[in-house]
């Protein structure tokens, strides 16, 4: 099954070809149908190739398949070619797997789009990168994926491109990406001048003969770490993700949360072996990570559009990603990538059934007392919402206790107390989320009326709900053995430090701990939100300043434009109107008009007079004459 | 008895210059085609006179040069000049001015 590898990205680029190039002439059911399919074979392929991988032996669970050889030049070379490790089959599975279910839902979702054709073809192009990004053995064709999902990101934000807010946070998104692929590119170039090659396989080992904190692997690492800041959406480039919830739901649930966005975690983690070697890289990832997980949830609490909370709040999670590879936790960095794809998709796909139910309303003040009205949504999102607050035994439990536990046992005790704040606002957050939009008091406009969902979009959520609630039991701490998750994904990692054991005791008062911050986060959220509405209110009066500075996104967008965008734009006018066309066009402009000026003098000589002509014949050859005769 | 060369070369120049100041000054077409007849052989005139001096045969082949050219000029000035009388109807150069800025 193995050496089929390349089928995995191909079934979605046909899937895209069919529906891109035909799709408009086909019926609506036909091309819902081919998107989902060409991602479901996909998935039931990698999950062949899954089965297959975990009869081999340990030590050869490293596979490359060579497909053809893209670039031979000199010698610089890349081919089109597959690593199949754990790293990669475990994001295969769940892009594959989440995409494979938030296309079912999206055939419910969009059925009344007049786009309906387009928005399958650029989903399952966006698949096709995204697969391609993960399994790529070498740089250059992880590249090609990182662009493509940054395309595909700008074409579905950008999906209802005649709101001109769509269209903006589109090319917001795709200039902010940029940035960041500026740093990847540098870092690809830096990478084959120092060891002459861009294949995993090559470049992994040569860097592992480095010195601990060499210059050049600093350099590669924090390159590298630029292009994860760009697509991961960190600090400080993460403007363009909550604008990017102009695109439809399902799209911020694939692209924007569970997918394209942990491109950049990812990428730290197949990249561990150069990271263990760069602590001053190691910790500018953790401190980013951490700096962004308190600062996106402080955001989180004040914001009021059901989707932007729960942007930042895929922000603040993607930061705990980055703190763990950071603290050198790279595996559960992993695994928190694994079950956030699985609550946060369904968190967004809940926030789409709910906006769905109420006609395209997606302000948290205007629904309230939906829990009668969309029953399943309900359930299946108070289920991710306990998995994002860290309630045990759900998915998110697991994963972001370990990484709390490995940034306190790793020293990083800053970082640590960061992060379990961080915590306490994720819970608080998430469930004022839920309270106002579930619970309380109807506030929804009387003109609404609410109603569930398709079968075509809760049977997806309660899959998701199912991954939500048993996901995290793979990776179950504790036990010796019980954490199969870790020990299938070791060999593809480097770790920065021997497992530093310690006792059961101490591991289990950590949990009890977190399960603490994250009750008083949740038992807050209720005091506010369902006991005493009002108290909200009170608090803000008390602090408006800090209030108003949060609730504007602490005016981060308003500073780049005037730091950067309106610089920019005032130096391109400059060069526009002052160097190109006054300098420039003045130059040619001016040359013409000279020319003009002179010629329209000299042709009075020309008086079409025979005889003048004649004499001035006759004064030159005297001149001449005179002149061969006199020297 | 022998034509001094000094006598040829006078007649010549005398030639010229009558056919350039009847080139620049006649206003009549025909005229100033005659005049540039007169300079061809105001130097076909110093060509020969140059041959008798230098005792050799080229100048004189050049005058036959000279009038066979001379010749196949008129032919085409002629019919020009004819051209230009059926269009105008006249063939006076100080009317023939539209050729100019």
């Amino acid at each position: 099954m193995m050496d089929y590898v390349w089928l995995i990205p191909l079934f979605p680029l046909i899937g895209f070809l069919i529906n891109g190039l035909v799709g408009k002439s086909l019926p609506k059911s036909v091309v819902g149908t081919i998107g989902s399919a060409a991602v479901g074979l996909s998935f039931l392929l990698t999950v062949a190739i899954f089965l297959e991988f975990l009869k081999l032996p340990v030590d050869a669970r490293s596979v490359e398949k060579v497909v053809y050889t893209w670039i031979a030049s000199g010698p610089f070379k890349a081919s089109v070619a597959f690593l199949i490790d754990p790293l990669s089959l475990i994001m295969l599975l769940v892009v594959s797997g989440v995409s494979t279910l938030i296309h079912i839902y999206s055939i419910g979702y969009m059925h009344e789009d007049e786009g309906f054709y387009r928005y399958f073809s650029y989903l399952n192009l966006f698949v096709f990168a995204m697969l391609l990004l993960v399994s790529a053995n070498n740089f250059l064709l992880m590249f090609v994926g990182w662009e493509g999902v940054g395309l595909c990101s700008y074409l579905l934000i950008g999906f209802w491109y005649e709101k001109q807010s769509a269209s903006d946070a589109g090319k917001k998104a795709f200039v902010v990406n940029r940035i960041g692929d500026f740093g990847f590119l540098l870092g690809i170039f830096l990478i084959f001048w120092t060891f002459g090659s861009v294949n995993f396989t090559e470049v992994f080992p040569l860097a592992a003969k480095y010195p601990m904190g060499s210059g050049v692997l600093t350099a590669i690492t924090l390159f590298l770490f630029l292009g994860a800041i760009g697509k991961s959406a960190q600090l400080p480039l993460y403007t363009w993700l909550p604008d990017a919830m102009e695109g439809p739901t399902p799209v911020s649930a694939l692209i924007h949360a569970a997918t394209m966005v942990t491109a950049g975690v990812f990428m730290v983690a197949r990249c561990s072996t150069l990271y263990v070697l760069a602590p001053i890289s190691m910790t500018a990832v953790a401190a980013v990570g951490a700096l962004t997980a308190i600062y996106a949830a402080t955001i989180g609490i004040t914001q009021f559009d059901i989707k932007r909370v729960l942007a930042y709040s895929t922000v603040s999670q993607l930061g705990y990603m980055f703190l763990a590879c950071g603290v050198g936790a790279f595996t559960s960095g992993i695994f928190h990538l694994m079950t956030h794809a699985f609550f946060k998709a369904l968190l967004f796909l809940g926030s789409g059934s709910v906006i769905h139910g109420l006609h395209g309303e997606q302000d948290m003040r205007k629904m309230g007392d939906l829990k009668k009205y969309l029953p399943i949504t309900y359930w299946t999102f108070l289920l991710a919402t306990l998995a994002i607050a860290g309630i045990f035994p759900f998915a998110g439990f697991f994963s972001k206790d370990e990484i709390l536990f490995h940034s306190l046992v790793s020293g990083h005790t800053v970082f640590w107390g960061i992060a379990t704040v961080a915590a306490f606002i994720t819970a608080f957050y998430m469930f004022r989320l839920v309270f106002m939009t579930f619970h309380g008091e109807s506030r929804v406009d009387p003109h609404v009326h609410p109603h569930e969902s398709p079968p075509l979009m809760t049977v997806p959520l309660m899959v998701l709900a199912g991954l939500a609630v048993v996901g995290g039991l793979v990776g179950f701490p504790i036990i010796e053995g019980a954490n199969k998750f870790k020990e299938f994904l070791a060999p593809a990692i480097t770790p920065l430090v021997h497992e530093v054991h310690s006792p059961a005791w101490f591991e289990i008062t950590m949990m009890i701990f977190s399960m603490a911050v994250a009750a008083a986060g949740i038992f807050m959220a209720y005091k506010f939100y369902m006991q005493k509405p009002e108290l909200p209110e009170k608090v803000i009066e008390k602090i408006p300043v800090i209030y108003d500075l949060v609730y504007h996104k602490y005016y981060v967008d308003e500073i780049y434009d005037a730091a950067v965008v309106e610089p920019i734009k005032n130096g391109s006018d400059f060069l526009w109107h002052g160097v190109d066309e006054n300098v420039i066009d003045g130059a040619v402009n001016g040359s013409a008009t000279t020319v003009g000026w002179l010629s329209s003098h000299l042709r009075k000589l020309e008086t079409g007079f025979v005889q003048s002509y004649a004499l001035a014949i006759l004064l030159g050859a005297v001149l001449v004459t005179g002149y061969l005769i006199g020297r | 008895m022998v034509v001094p060369v000094q006598y040829y070369l006078a007649l010549s120049v005398a030639l010229f210059a009558l056919g350039v100041i009847g080139v620049l000054i006649r206003r009549n077409a025909l005229v100033i085609y005659m005049s540039i007849e007169m300079m061809l052989n105001a130097v076909n005139l110093a060509f020969i006179g140059f041959a008798d001096y230098f005792k050799a045969v080229d100048g004189q082949m050049f005058v036959f040069f000279v009038l066979t050219v001379a010749a196949a000029e008129v032919a085409v000035g002629l019919a020009l000049i004819v051209a230009i009388f059926r269009n105008r109807g006249d063939v006076y150069v100080d009317n023939l001015n539209i050729l100019k800025w």
